[in-house]
């Protein structure tokens, strides 16, 4: 049979970001995947060289803008540790419900764009409903819906009230709720179960291999979680379950996302009622560093985010370097794609929450062989039709 | 474009910010369907552009390939910081950092990002002006 190469994006209505999948099929089945990238580069990493310890807060935290406070909370741990400057105690109560909160927001609109992509646009609706009531709390808490940048070196720029505390449980009380329903509809529904089990399957032996990270990796049965494996901020003093399913499909990443944000709701909620007393913002910022290098990490909504910050002392940093979890989880799990139909490609691709503004620091060219003449003979196409 | 306008946002390297706030303000809770305005699939069903994030230069020709595929009359908004001036990211050696290079801009909505009230607002000026 004719083996059909069918580019998906960079403008896609389903994938919202722009990211290229060349996808040659033959007939229904897909024999190949190359994903082509490079449309989100902006040279971040450059940029942060170029730009003081402080101001680079702001660049860290723009280089994803949905899991924005945990890029900010990695790089500021890691100014911390070169500075020399420990944080209060009582920010690191707020920075830890800041992430929770993303971490929650983040789930929701995956497992929402995942309802979109297979056909469920009620449930898309529903979802992001009631994801409007934590991002009308992140607004409450850092002032901004989405970009937050409530940290600073030392601690935070916004303590928390008694008010504001109040209305964060009781819209909490409702966001469970509502999770609640959502994790069961994505648990005994029918259609959706049939849709997503056993698509996408990877095994737990090949997660390894392929060093995903995050609730991919949870999803076939790794417990690993940097939240408890090499705790930072306040999740050292916090106790919660690391959620780990078997199955190794689609349905079961959704189904760990959709647990860890109950499970969220519980580390906020036990984050607000011993919330120390004390300051929250530091009363001075150091602006430079001591030579020296850093390497801190933490939990991302999609899985371990790592900076690796170098000193040569001053105001600026040597070198800034980001692994990001999407980088892992989109581009190591191409094979994964091998043998579904052309229909699941979005839906595996999807159930990675895949964040193309995180992976693309990095410019990768593919240049088998087959992607050449394709080439080609397009641009020879468009000669021609000129 | 007098009676209701279809949207295609396309992400021209965004942060994500922007284009959450986009597809947040499409859905419901915000409703811009009273104003008529839905998600375009597609280039050649679109009326209106809406352009997020600080265009490098691989993107800005996808941009431009899409601009020419929207049949016309068509309009383009500039949605955040960065398709406005670059935002954080100006002067980064990838970048073009303005939409307006590339493609006609007909309104820029400010923000980084906007809310989804401040999308929806330039929504409508741009209706307004237009005689939607």
């Amino acid at each position: 049979m004719v083996i059909v190469e069918i580019p998906i994006g960079p403008q896609h209505p389903a994938l919202h970001e722009p990211i290229m999948l060349r996808v040659r099929t033959e007939g229904e089945e897909v024999v190949e995947v190359a994903v082509n990238t490079g449309y989100n580069h902006r040279g971040i990493e450059k940029l942060l060289e170029k730009n003081s310890w402080i101001r680079g807060m702001y660049i860290a935290g723009r280089v994803c803008g949905i899991c924005n406070a945990v890029h900010i909370q990695a790089y500021v741990q890691g100014v911390e540790k070169l500075m020399g400057v420990e944080p209060l105690p009582r920010a690191n109560y707020i920075r830890t419900i800041v992430m929770e909160l993303e971490r929650i927001h983040s789930h929701m609109l995956i497992s929402a764009v995942m309802a979109e992509i297979i056909g469920f646009d009620t449930l898309f609706m529903l979802l992001m409903r009631d994801r409007e009531r934590i991002m009308y709390l992140k607004e409450l808490v850092t002032g901004s819906r989405v970009h937050a940048d409530i940290h600073t070196v030392g601690g935070v720029k916004r303590d928390l009230d008694e008010v504001r505390r109040d209305k964060i449980l009781s819209e909490l009380e409702k966001v469970e709720e509502r999770l609640k329903y959502y994790k069961n509809v994505y648990e005994n529904d029918y259609t959706i179960v049939k849709r997503l089990s056993e698509v996408g399957t990877i095994s737990k032996s090949n997660a390894l291999k392929m060093s995903v990270v995050g609730p991919t990796l949870r999803g076939s049965g790794v417990r690993s979680d940097v939240r408890s494996d090499d705790p930072y901020a306040a999740y050292p003093e916090i106790s919660f379950n690391v959620v780990v399913r078997d199955e190794g499909d689609s349905w079961a990443r959704m189904i760990v996302r959709l647990e860890e944000a109950l499970e969220s709701v519980n580390i906020i909620r036990h984050a607000i009622e011993s919330l120390p007393q004390g300051p929250a913002i530091p009363k001075t910022i150091p602006r430079s560093a001591k030579p020296g290098e850093a390497i801190s990490r933490v939990e991302a909504p999609r899985g371990e985010l790592i900076y690796h910050l170098v000193s040569v002392g001053g105001p600026n940093p040597y070198r800034v370097k980001i692994r990001t979890p999407s980088f892992m989880n989109i581009l190591n799990t191409d094979s994964v794609y091998l043998g579904h139909r052309l229909a699941d490609v979005p839906v595996i691709f999807a159930s990675y929450d895949p964040c193309i503004s995180c992976t693309e620091r990095v410019v990768v060219i593919d240049e088998k062989t087959g992607e050449k003449t394709y080439m080609n003979l397009r641009e020879l196409a468009r000669v021609e039709s000129r | 474009m007098k009676y209701s306008p279809w949207i295609m946002h396309f992400n021209a390297g965004a942060c994500n910010g922007c284009d959450i706030e986009t597809l947040a303000a499409l859905t419901p809770f915000f409703d811009p369907e009273r104003l008529g305005v839905k998600l375009a699939p597609n280039p050649r069903h679109a009326d209106v552009i809406i352009v997020t994030g600080a265009l490098n230069k691989k993107a800005a020709e996808r941009l431009k390939r899409l601009y020419d595929q929207t049949p016309s009359p068509k309009f383009v908004i500039a949605c955040g910081a960065c398709a406005i001036s670059g935002g954080v990211f100006a002067n980064s050696y990838p970048l073009i950092s303005r939409a307006d290079k590339v493609v006609p801009v007909d309104v820029y909505i400010p923000g980084c990002p906007p809310r989804p009230e401040a999308i929806l607002h330039g929504i409508k000026k741009l209706l307004d002006r237009v005689g939607g």
